[in-house]
């Protein structure tokens, strides 16, 4: 199945990536937030620092917030970012 | 209800007065104005960059207005926040309130600040004398969010 990607704020500047289109296996699948971000730590040691690390990273699937354990879908928008400071 | 995410400047006396003439049942507008500061944590700020996500942003908003609505009785709300690059004094944030009575609308202003603040998806990186850094999250935010999940009642304790 294929999601879009975002980041934003420091992951965007630290992964160099602000959007991408990502093909996810279905044999593999369910697949879920933490699933996508264990995936993506494999690309290096800045991906698993930034998604896997200290850092608090927020996800949302389709502009809504959600947990690590939320499913993610065929054509899916997923987006990756630090807790806001807005306001 | 109305939600705008832009990188221009916006005339607060303009807009309150919109929101205040447009019913003449309103008996009360309560408004607040966020503006770049030119220190945080102890470091000079010289200038403030904002990024959103947009789509995800605006909804969020529209998202939060709607909870105020159905907790307060009250009017109209407005929101406006800036993004890009804004230099000290500039202002970023704009919310006001309409109703019939001064009460639910501070209340409501409040709400809508704490949730806009700990929600909707915008992030600040400053400009120092020891370069750019990304303004962290603090969590007084996330407490003074969390005073209003604690209870249902209109002003939390």
């Amino acid at each position: 199945m294929k999601i879009k990607l975002f980041y934003f704020a420091r992951l965007k500047e630290s992964l160099k990536y602000s959007t991408e289109d990502l093909e996810l296996s279905e044999a593999d699948g369910p697949w879920t937030i933490l699933k996508l971000k264990a995936l993506l730590s494999k690309r290096g040691d800045v991906w698993g620092q930034m998604l896997m690390g200290k850092l608090k990273v927020r996800a949302a699937i389709n502009h809504e917030l959600v947990h690590d354990n939320a499913a993610i879908a065929d054509g899916d928008e997923v987006a990756f970012f630090p807790p806001v400071t807005g306001g | 209800m109305t939600v705008r995410v832009q990188t221009e400047d916006f005339d607060a006396g303009f807009e309150i007065d919109q929101l205040r003439r447009a019913r003449r049942d309103v008996g009360a507008v309560v408004s607040f104005i966020g503006q770049v500061r030119d220190i945080n944590e102890g470091d000079e700020v010289s200038q403030l960059t904002l990024e959103h996500y947009p789509g995800m942003t605006e909804k969020s908003l529209d998202a939060i207005i709607s909870q105020a609505k159905t907790r307060w009785n009250i009017m109209d709300v407005l929101i406006i926040h800036r993004v890009g690059t804004l230099q000290p004094c500039d202002q970023i944030v704009l919310v006001a309130v309409s109703g019939g009575h001064r009460g639910e609308a501070f209340a409501a202003c409040a709400f809508v600040m704490d949730y806009l603040k700990t929600e909707a998806p915008f992030w600040k990186k400053e400009l120092t004398q020891s370069g750019e850094r990304w303004v962290e999250a603090k969590t007084s935010d996330d407490e003074a969010r969390e005073r209003w999940d604690k209870t249902q009642e209109k002003t939390p304790k």
